[in-house]
């Protein structure tokens, strides 16, 4: 064979597998176990990320889906490792689009035969791309209220990652809470610039409480920590630590992933699925979110009357807890 | 105005900024003796990490914390000696194998990490260091609760401070290391082996930031989490050129560093309100900068740094 020919056989060889690729005929009816697949910009024990890896585990144990997933995937690497999935044939493929939006987007719409639900700030594009985000703002509203009820100081300290949406609509949410009870309280607010630096949100709840703050809204990891040297106490966000700091969480605002998975993979097993905004599946009143058990040794009875009060006002929507998504500012 | 004089003068600020600095202290010392035997040493933020993760698992299955911190020293000590083989004897880039020590490091702390933990959904806490008070000099005011109620680590980084001076600068091994970094060949002619020095003085370097990283995950928090370091490895080198390769100055850039970001903590919430928080996250790193290019003017570095030495080369 010459090497002319050789080539042109190799061409053609190429052409035919792109071809039989591309054309492949889409399995429309699907069948149990679905593929999933997620990709993670952050490892799985993260807060926000546990939340979908957890409810993705549930429905793998109960044999409605395989799940593989990519977990602290780099920004730079996000479009690259969400196609090897999508070529590997997923069925549904979760992930985070937040810092990748465009991409995210371009690789859903090159597959348009996949379900993808990312996380996103933003809204669903036809056919195949739903988004979800973390609308606890109503739980955030209770612990607020807590919060409010419990500080003697008036001083309530927060201490954040970024001033993100997601972040930001748990704050002002759970200052409104604390506000509605308690017009006095005053709030301390601070971002690290960091989602993973446990020793840096330490020392700014040590700060925040050495300027008198009772009180500690805990949205990273290593706040709670400072709270229980200091013997304050500690307000909870999207995972229930209450176990690990008895006596020093008092409240947590919690999201639970599992209402927005398993309609997922309802509605693409029934071929069903299409693309939507499913962020509303993450509320209170479709089980996305909930008040985790109030401590009874530190909330007073009269205040867990009052939250369960609001909680029910809530749940039958006669009360609203508005979405604010603006950077929250400091007040004390 | 009369804020920032409270703020500067409270026990518990100067607290936090030691608090802060003590990780620079391991790390900035380390990268300092790398340096004066002429090894730039650029794996520093990998071995932090290295240093942070095996610390915290040999505690967490079971290990005495203090053990914790010398399995430490000697994961760092290893990938020192990693770093030593390919940048001394056979005189690689030291830059580049810096850096791949990085990558390798960090990686294969995540990896071991996950490997020994593959379904964890909230990270594995231990029982840190607890705060010491020393007897006496507790209860002097101010100076007591800033300086005498610190974690067992951060004394023995201000102990090891005097000793990596005290070596450096008196005694004959401080002297051929010293030498090795400035003239090699002047030590090869002694009769000692630059090698051994170099290599020595790489491997004891890196077990000195790994135990800054162990500090972090032992003393600082109690679990591992993934990029805790966030760029810690970093700061040290840039402090090793505002201390003029000096282990006393090594000292006071670490907490100048800590007293900047402390200070920034405050600052933010007590005018955060009216200025983005960019601006204090980026001020400890600015005003390191300042200092840096206020320093470092008449810094006078290791002459043979970086030059790889080759035995019975004629230059």
């Amino acid at each position: 064979m010459t090497r002319r020919s050789f080539v042109a056989c190799l061409f053609a060889v190429v052409a035919l597998c792109a071809m039989a690729l591309f054309s492949a005929p889409p399995a429309s009816a699907k069948d149990k176990p679905l593929k999933v697949a997620a990709v993670y910009t952050v490892p799985v024990e993260q807060q926000w990320v546990s939340r979908i890896h957890i409810a993705l585990k549930a429905a793998e144990a109960r044999g409605d889906i395989t799940y593989k997933f990519s977990e602290n995937v780099a920004n730079t690497d996000y479009e690259r490792v969400m196609r090897e999935y999508a070529e590997q044939g997923s069925d549904l493929i979760f992930g985070e689009a937040f810092a990748v939006e465009k991409a995210a987007r371009k690789v859903a719409a090159d597959y348009p035969k996949i379900a993808f639900v990312l996380g996103s700030s933003f809204g669903p594009e036809k056919p195949n791309l739903s988004v979800f985000d973390n609308y606890i703002q109503e739980p955030a509203y209770l612990t607020g209220m807590v919060a409010g009820k419990l500080t003697k100081s008036n001083k309530i300290g927060m201490v954040g990652g970024y001033p993100i949406p997601e972040v930001n609509r748990l704050m002002n949410a759970f200052m409104a809470g604390a506000k509605e009870v308690n017009p006095d309280v005053k709030f301390s607010i601070s971002f690290i610039g960091s989602w993973y630096d446990p020793p840096k949100a330490k020392e700014a709840a040590f700060a925040m409480i050495d300027r008198g703050a009772d009180v500690m809204y805990a949205e990273r990891f290593g706040v709670s920590d400072a709270a229980k040297e200091r013997g304050v106490k500690a307000i909870g966000n999207v995972i229930d630590t209450s176990k690990d700091y008895p006596g020093t969480v008092v409240a947590s605002a919690l999201w639970h992933m599992e209402p927005t998975v398993d309609y997922a993979i309802k509605q693409v097993l029934a071929d069903k699925y299409q693309a939507e905004n499913v962020g509303p599946m993450s509320e209170m009143k479709s089980g996305g979110a909930s008040l985790a058990p109030l401590d009874p040794a530190v909330v007073p009875k009269d205040v867990a009357d009052l939250v369960m009060a609001k909680e029910k006002a809530i749940k039958d929507g006669s009360f609203k807890v508005a979405v604010d998504d603006k950077e929250p500012k400091p007040t004390m | 105005m009369s804020e920032l004089f409270d703020m500067l003068t409270a026990a518990a600020f100067w607290a936090a900024a030691i608090r802060i600095a003590t990780p620079l202290i391991f790390g900035t010392l380390g990268e300092l003796i790398c340096e004066r035997a002429g090894v730039l040493n650029l794996g520093i933020e990998g071995i932090f990490t290295a240093g942070a993760m095996s610390g915290w698992m040999t505690v967490y299955f079971g290990g005495d914390l203090w053990l914790g911190v010398l399995v430490a020293a000697l994961v760092g000590a290893g990938f020192g000696l990693l770093h030593a083989i390919l940048t001394v004897p056979l005189g690689l880039s030291q830059h580049v194998t810096g850096l791949g020590i990085t990558l390798l490091a960090t990686s294969a702390s995540y990896f071991t990490y996950r490997i020994a933990f593959p379904n964890v959904s909230s990270p594995p806490r231990i029982e840190p260091f607890q705060p010491i008070s020393i007897p006496g000099l507790s209860d002097i005011p101010f100076i007591g609760p800033a300086l005498f109620q610190q974690t067992p680590l951060t004394y023995f980084a201000v102990l090891l401070v005097v000793m990596v001076a005290y070596v450096m600068a008196r005694t004959p091994l401080g002297l051929a290391i010293r030498a090795s970094g400035e003239n090699p060949a002047a030590v090869d002619a002694q009769g000692l082996s630059v090698y051994g020095l170099r290599i020595g003085a790489v491997m004891a370097g890196s077990a000195l930031m790994a135990i800054g990283g162990a500090f972090l995950t032992l003393s600082a928090f109690n679990a591992f989490f993934f990029e805790m370091i966030a760029g810690r490895g970093w700061i040290c080198i840039a402090l090793v050129v505002f201390a003029s390769w000096m282990p006393g100055k090594a000292l006071l850039g670490a907490l100048l560093f800590g007293a900047f970001d402390a200070l920034q903590v405050r600052l933010q919430q007590t005018v955060g309100g009216a200025i983005p928080y960019q601006i204090f996250l980026m001020l400890p790193y600015l005003l390191s900068i300042l200092a840096l290019v206020m320093m470092s003017r008449r810094a006078a570095y290791p002459n043979a740094l970086m030059i790889p030495f080759i035995k019975g080369q004629r230059s």
